[in-house]
């Protein structure tokens, strides 16, 4: 299904937040997840569904002043 | 000497916070930390690179160590709100270091939205330190607006010119309640010893540090510089005088 990741159009094969960091081969305990504009915590990933269309932002903290 | 800086309920023995940014190894940053006996260090929040992989920052922090996260990339009060509620979530804590920048050559803060999204922050119970083009007005604005400490900028990021800002820091540290953190600028050791001895209560140093050919050194001889301009704002300097003042005495002895 299609999603927009971090911007841009994205086709993925998974159903659920947790299979998309894994998909992207993402450790999960270092990335934020924004679905729809809503941070999503950790613990809810593997139950929480994809959708077409849905807006995804997958994010870490940097170095940074 | 029991001289401990309070944000936000926290304590602070060292007055030098530092920052993540432009290290050229992140092994260098506990390194730094450790030399240097910074108390508090700054992160930023990024979309993930997923060609280049995430690598986690947080894993080169100690855990005793507070995270500010900062806000940049923000462009107005919405996206600074955004980016501090995404950063507690993820469980970084209540410390939001206020960054919204719209104009691009010298990275200048925008102070109007900065006071706005202090006032939302602090409402929702961050410990909120907003980066400020200095200026008295809107640093009591940012006070009512609920800020715990304001960072007023010496000179522009990473410029390394130290405290071009200099007359109006002194009047922010003479009027203001909350501590005053001079942040961004700040390019020598001697520039952190001026501004605490200006009075400041903390300074914030990422590039001059990380950006040295030893930045581990670098860390500790900030950390030093700070100590010493600390101790000597609370000894009480004597006053500039336009002739000399002999410091041995004059009379008694050749006539």
């Amino acid at each position: 299904m299609n999603i927009v990741l971090n911007g841009t159009s994205y086709q993925t094969d998974s159903d659920d937040l947790y299979g998309l960091i894994i998909e992207k081969k993402l450790d999960p305990s270092t990335v934020v997840i924004e679905y729809n504009g809503r941070i999503i915590r950790k613990e809810f990933w593997k139950d929480h569904r994809i959708s077409e269309n849905d807006t995804i932002e997958i994010l870490n903290f940097v170095g940074g002043g | 000497m029991n001289d401990i800086l309070k944000i936000g309920g926290r304590e602070f023995k060292n007055k030098l916070f530092t920052g993540t940014g432009k290290f050229r190894s992140r092994e260098l940053i506990p390194k730094m930390l450790e030399s240097s006996g910074s108390e508090m260090i700054t992160v930023a929040l990024r979309r993930v690179d997923f060609d280049a992989g995430n690598e986690n920052i947080l894993e080169y922090i100690p855990k005793n160590i507070v995270l500010l996260p900062n806000t940049s990339g923000a462009r107005n009060c919405d996206e600074a709100v955004r980016i501090a509620r995404i950063a507690r979530e993820a469980g970084m804590g209540d410390f939001i270091k206020i960054e919204i920048i719209t104009e691009t050559k010298y990275l200048m803060p925008d102070n109007e939205e900065t006071i706005k999204a202090t006032r939302i922050l602090a409402a929702e119970g961050f410990i909120v330190l907003p980066y400020i083009m200095p200026d008295l007005t809107y640093s009591y604005k940012l006070v009512d607006a609920g800020a715990a400490a304001v960072m007023p900028l010496g000179s522009a990021i990473g410029s390394n010119r130290g405290l071009k800002m200099k007359e109006i820091i002194e009047m922010i540290i003479e009027n203001i309640d909350v501590p005053v953190v001079v942040d961004a600028g700040i390019g020598r050791p001697s520039q952190a010893a001026e501004a605490m001895e200006l009075g400041a209560d903390a300074v914030l140093v990422n590039t001059a540090i990380s950006i040295a050919d030893d930045p581990v050194s670098m860390g500790k001889a900030f950390s030093m510089a700070v100590q010493a301009g600390r101790l000597a704002y609370l000894a009480r300097m004597g006053e500039e005088s336009e002739t000399a003042n002999a410091s041995s005495p004059m009379t008694g002895f050749l006539r």
